[in-house]
């Protein structure tokens, strides 16, 4: 079976410990984690991380299943890139004076549409929102010019499918004996 | 009034208690009345609260954290109950690991209680501080630190809930000291679920339709069942269940005992030291009928040629096992008692006398090659597999069985006869020698008026040994027999088979175990000639107290039949 690219996303109660207790269904499969992300979700009480990992669907169904039944995670799903609206966000910081002049790498800024959120007179940090590749793509252009430093974030990402966190809750919610 | 006793009437009044007498309270609640353990620094002032309500609740002192969590696995596989262990923190806590990973694969409901340095200290490598939240993660169904007196009855309500719900499993409580020894208005309320936590899925109709549909279809249908069964307490409804539809059934070894060795449709033994004809018969059948068990790699051999042929039913408790070793065809989750219960009621009754009776053609096969020889030797040299059949021929069969791992564990496992459930306690997911001696002890303190028998070898027994000390203290009647071979007998044989006879490290050069047993006071026997074993385990038998029986067997048997690691089930060896 094909590898391909996943994302998950775990909705956990808010407690110490449980992204411990997520991180090992991956360490004791020897799955590499290409990016997580933590927040809060729209339910107050509920942290949701997203994880991207290259897998095989296969393993990625058994994996989830694994991850969903750990006591405090509400739900665990997977989905494909097709599945998701997903963005990621990238922070460059350059030397000013490469942008000074009005040369190549303000074309390139420009070109990218990458924002500048600070300039010092020795160095500027931009700032550009979208996918890895277009992220990438930005340091790439940029690389030649000297970078000093870089950062990207861990994929975020909205399912597609119309089932609300907050349906499947109150259904979980209904379960337990009052 | 004095100003103490004035305090004390207002401390009883609001039910004002110190976090350690908190926790002997809600373990009160829960019904514990046993439990074992060992003290130590961190935990002093819940074993100070212990002191106080000894009428109720026993503390039996192991001689080892260890034997604490494997006596709690013991107790809890006989009665069903929740097995309590309690240690102090760092290697108190590092030392329960071992029989928490044993109880997590073997889904065994167990409460451990462990003591932390005070919460100020958290974090700066204090004396005997150890993260055992974080160690003990992998292998606990849920584990909780407290840090304040005023959680502790809703994480130990909490604990018990979750170790004995859904499929079963270990959990784990730490305390810091200060919230030992903080305040508490005790309020014991039950834990009665949380929306992160379903135990037990509803059960579906449409899935169990289709499964009926399959199991009216097929000709040659077969059951495997697992420790679903037993844990569900649904034995009854199992034996039901197949002898409306006629169906071969066959165990894994924690599903032993849920059906009596002689009822018409069992089969026998899976995997790789079971039967020959249910390991043959899985390649054969059309529809394959997994209840409650897991499909574990000693039970299946090579996954790419496992039934393949056939339709596949899998009832189960647990949605993260379908399809995690053997593809399904018909899911059924749910709890094994209810499922059956609705599945028994849309089967048709039928027979399969033909098809069992190609069961019993191979059976015939294995009896002639293999059985006859292990239990009716024609060599001086003692097998295994006679001192169990002798303790099956002058016993009335409802003993338990407790065993450590190993050959001696398959044999006891093949030829132990059973007429009641709970009665085979075995390590089976971890494989972890030293599991007998102390689990056998716990079963027999939780069901002191059964005949329990430990069934070790000479490796296993000296991994444990210490516990002969809480047999002595506690006066536990626990039968204990050694088949000593001189050998890691299991290792040894893979070493013949496989490795070339290159017998690394697995020759045992042992003590005099009699010498060492009769200085905890346990009477005992070592049998060397076959004509002394009869009457050695009538006297066994018949031993108010613990006994303890050495039986010297042959040093280089092997056990067969054998599905070789990678071979499919159909290849299963007999000699």
């Amino acid at each position: 079976m094909r590898k391909e690219r996943f994302t998950i996303s775990i909705f956990t109660e808010d407690i110490v410990g449980i992204l411990n207790r997520v991180t090992i269904m991956f360490t004791r499969r020897k799955i590499n984690v290409e990016s997580i992300a933590a927040s809060e979700s729209e339910i107050k009480g509920i942290h949701r991380y997203t994880i991207v990992i290259t897998e095989t669907e296969d393993l990625v169904k058994k994996l989830v299943l694994q991850i969903d039944k750990q006591v405090e995670v509400v739900k665990a799903v997977y989905h494909i890139d097709s599945e998701i609206v997903y963005q990621e966000i990238a922070l460059y910081k350059v030397a000013t004076s490469i942008l000074a002049s009005g040369g190549k790498a303000e074309r390139i800024v420009r070109a990218h549409n990458a924002r500048v959120l600070s300039v010092e007179i020795e160095f500027t940090v931009l700032e550009k929102t979208g996918h890895k590749d277009e992220t990438q793509q930005l340091f790439e252009e940029l690389e030649p010019y000297g970078i000093l430093e870089f950062v990207r974030s861990g994929r975020v990402a909205i399912t597609k499918p119309m089932r609300t966190l907050d349906s499947i809750v109150k259904g979980l919610e209904d379960l337990v004996e009052k | 009034m004095e100003t103490k006793e004035i305090k004390n009437k207002v401390r009883k009044e609001q039910q004002l208690m110190t976090g350690a007498q908190a926790v002997v309270h809600s373990l009160i609640a829960e019904g514990v009345d046993l439990m074992f353990g060992y003290p130590g620094g961190a935990i002093m002032p819940v074993y100070d609260a212990l002191y106080d309500v000894q009428d109720s609740l026993t503390h039996v002192l192991t001689r080892h954290e260890q034997g604490a969590t494997h006596a709690a696995q013991g107790y809890a596989r006989a009665t069903g109950k929740v097995g309590v262990c309690i240690a102090t923190s760092g290697p108190g806590a590092t030392n329960l690991i071992t029989g928490i990973a044993d109880a997590q694969i073997d889904s065994t409901p167990m409460v451990c209680i462990t003591g932390q340095v005070a919460s100020h200290l958290l974090g700066t490598d204090a004396f005997q501080e150890t993260d055992v939240i974080g160690i003990s993660m992998p292998v606990t169904k849920w584990n909780f630190q407290v840090t304040r007196a005023e959680e502790i009855p809703m994480a130990i309500a909490k604990a018990f809930y979750i170790a004995r719900t859904g499929k079963p499993g270990p959990v784990l409580v730490d305390i810091t000291k200060d919230a030992q020894f903080g305040e508490v208005a005790f309020n014991y309320v039950p834990f009665k679920g949380m929306r992160s936590y379903v135990p037990t899925p509803a059960l579906e109709m449409d899935s169990l339709t289709k499964a009926a549909a399959l199991i009216n279809t097929a000709k040659k249908p077969f059951i495997l069942f697992g420790q679903g069964v037993v844990l569900s307490g649904a034995e009854e409804e199992f034996k039901t269940f197949i002898e409306k539809t006629g169906i071969p059934s066959a165990w894994t070894i924690l599903g032993l005992s849920a059906l009596n060795s002689d009822h018409y449709l069992n089969v026998g033994m899976l995997g790789m030291h079971g039967n020959y004809a249910p390991n043959k018969m899985t390649n054969e059948c059309d529809v394959l009928i997994a209840i409650g068990m897991r499909f574990d790699d000693r039970v299946t051999g090579d996954l790419s040629r496992y039934a393949t042929q056939a339709k596949v039913v899998h009832l189960e408790i647990d949605p993260a096992e379908i399809d995690k070793n053997v593809k399904t065809d018909v899911a059924v989750l749910g709890d094994a008692k209810e499922t059956l219960e609705e599945l028994t009621k849309i089967v048709d009754q039928r027979e399969h006398a033909e098809w069992l009776a190609e069961f019993r053609a191979l059976e015939q096969e294995e009896i002639d090659t293999v059985i006859n020889e292990e239990l009716s030797p024609k060599s001086d040299v003692m097998t295994m597999g006679e001192v169990i059949h002798q303790i099956n021929e002058v016993s009335d069969q409802k003993n338990i069985f407790v065993t450590d791992v190993g050959q001696h564990q398959m044999i006891a496992c093949r030829y132990a006869k059973f007429k009641q459930s709970r009665s085979m306690i075995t390590s089976g997911g971890l494989g972890t020698m030293g599991f007998c001696l102390p689990a056998a002890i716990g079963a027999k303190m939780g069901m002191p008026n059964s005949q329990v028998i430990g069934i070790i070898g000479d490796g296993g027994f000296q991994m444990t040994i210490q516990e002969l000390g809480t047999i002595f203290q506690c006066k536990t009647a626990v039968k204990i027999v050694v088949l000593n071979n001189e050998f890691l007998g299991m290792v040894r044989q893979w070493q013949e088979l496989f490795f070339d006879k290159r017998y690394a490290s697995t020759e045992m050069v042992n003590p005099d175990f009699q010498t060492i047993v009769k200085g905890y006071g346990i009477a005992t026997k070592k049998v060397i000639e076959r004509a002394d074993l009869e009457s050695s385990v009538k006297e066994m038998l018949a031993h108010d107290g613990s006994y303890f029986l050495e039986v010297m067997v042959g040093k280089e048997n092997n056990v067969f039949p054998m599905v070789p690691t990678g071979a499919s089930v159909s290849e299963i060896r007999l000699k």
